[in-house]
């Protein structure tokens, strides 16, 4: 089989384009590994959907589907376009409310929360990422990926700093100067993983993450998001329709017509 | 291709004759290679002696074997076990595969349960090699993709025969 050239990613980016202006690293003491979460109770779930029902006028997009996450673990969402598994993804997130069912997290009931309390677990708990990583274009991506770190009340330099740290360990620091239009697709959607981390969530939601990706880039983002989420000891619920993505995660749930089947880790 | 069993899921949906099984066989699934009439007797001999299939009957007329073969209660429980059993990733695969999902269909089983058990095995599979990718050198890398690939095509091929179910139930069993 012939192995096609693929467009090579290194730290001077895509082949062909100027280097990276040089961003000096802000001088720091070293920032210790990310606390480990406070554990659950033995094999307690850390996020549960139980028969979640939810319809957009006439159209039913999920009709009693069931879930659970435990803590540290990646769980893949697979099933085919309009199977539901977006509807599913937000409902577990909190951004969609359900019709009817119930999601918990940590015990606690989402429906039970008021909208304030609601964002403010999706700020500090819950991290996000997209097909399109979705960065603020007229901030760099240092500032970006610091976005999370202001918004919940840490002064620049200390939330810059650590934006750093996760621009490093996700292998795209020479582009913390650059603005997200000025980065290749790959680039991109591994300084969206490091926003999506940066603030030490327990659970990241990740739609379709590499969909806009080639398969080398698309490769590279999936192992540094999974290292990340394992060195960070967080879970993500990967909703893809590829298996190959799929095969990244510690186990699959399939979304059928609005219901979900655990085929479980395989034998 | 296991053509015992084949051959029993086919006796399963009603009892033949030996050449009733190869004129079905052929039919179902014989499009690029059409089945000996020595095969299908020697085929049924083996049942035979294991107790799988027995003779229901043997009719007057012409020809060489009039006997009429019907599945036992082993016969049953040796077919449901191939069908819910995973297969090997390997080429050709989708022959074995389209002939469980027909049978599935012919003798009143779940044809969606054959096709779960094999994503699951396949996806098993698959995030193997992808451990082994990720703890491996390039040259594991390479090697890894190159089955990885393959293995999305068989799962490819089982989505979409799930997506067609309907139509090949309508198709088998109008």
């Amino acid at each position: 089989m012939p192995i096609h050239p693929v467009e090579p990613v290194g730290p001077a980016g895509p082949a062909g384009r100027a280097p990276a202006p040089a961003v000096p690293a802000p001088a720091r003491a070293a920032r210790p590994a990310p606390a480990p979460h406070e554990p659950l109770p033995d094999g307690a779930d850390l996020l549960t959907a139980t028969g979640l029902r939810k319809s957009f006028g006439p159209t039913t997009a999920l009709d009693g589907a069931s879930l659970s996450v435990a803590p540290g673990e990646l769980l893949a969402v697979m099933g085919a376009s309009g199977s539901g598994k977006s509807t599913l993804l937000h409902c577990l997130a909190g951004i969609t409310r359900p019709d009817g069912g119930t999601v918990s997290y940590r015990g606690q009931d989402l429906a039970g929360l008021s909208d304030s309390r609601r964002s403010a677990l999706r700020r500090s708990e819950f991290g996000f990422l997209f097909q399109f990583g979705q960065l603020v274009p007229e901030l760099s991506c240092l500032e970006n990926v610091a976005l999370p770190l202001r918004l919940a009340g840490l002064r620049r330099r200390r939330a810059e700093d650590q934006a750093w740290e996760w621009l490093e360990r996700l292998e795209v620091a020479d582009a913390a100067a650059k603005r997200p239009g000025e980065m290749s697709g790959g680039q991109g959607q591994r300084v969206a993983v490091a926003r999506a981390l940066v603030t030490g969530p327990r659970v990241v939601f990740a739609d379709e993450p590499t969909g806009s990706l080639d398969s080398l880039n698309g490769e590279r983002v999936l192992q540094l998001l999974r290292r990340a989420a394992k060195d960070s000891a967080a879970a993500v619920v990967l909703v893809t329709h590829e298996p190959r993505v799929a095969a990244y995660a510690d186990r699959e749930v399939v979304v059928r017509d609005g219901r979900t089947r655990d085929l479980g880790a395989g034998r | 291709m296991s053509l015992g069993h084949t051959i029993l899921g086919l006796l399963e949906s009603r009892p033949r004759h030996g050449y009733d099984l190869k004129r079905a066989y052929d039919e179902r699934f014989g499009r690029t290679r059409s089945l000996h009439y020595g095969q299908v007797y020697s085929t049924l001999s083996r049942l035979l002696r294991n107790g799988l299939v027995e003779v229901e009957g043997v009719e007057a007329g012409d020809g060489p074997d009039r006997k009429r073969y019907t599945i036992t209660e082993a016969g049953v429980t040796d077919v449901a076990e191939w069908l819910t059993r995973p297969e090997s990733p390997e080429p050709y695969l989708q022959n074995t595969l389209y002939a469980k999902v027909v049978l599935a269909v012919l003798t009143g089983r779940r044809p969606q349960d054959v096709l779960d058990v094999q994503r699951t095995e396949h996806l098993r599979q698959m995030r193997e090699l992808t451990r082994r990718k990720l703890d491996g050198d390039l040259a594991d890398q390479l090697i890894c993709d190159h089955a990885l690939f393959h293995l999305e095509a068989d799962l490819r091929w089982l989505e979409l025969t799930a997506a067609r179910l309907d139509d090949l139930k309508r198709e088998v069993r109008p």
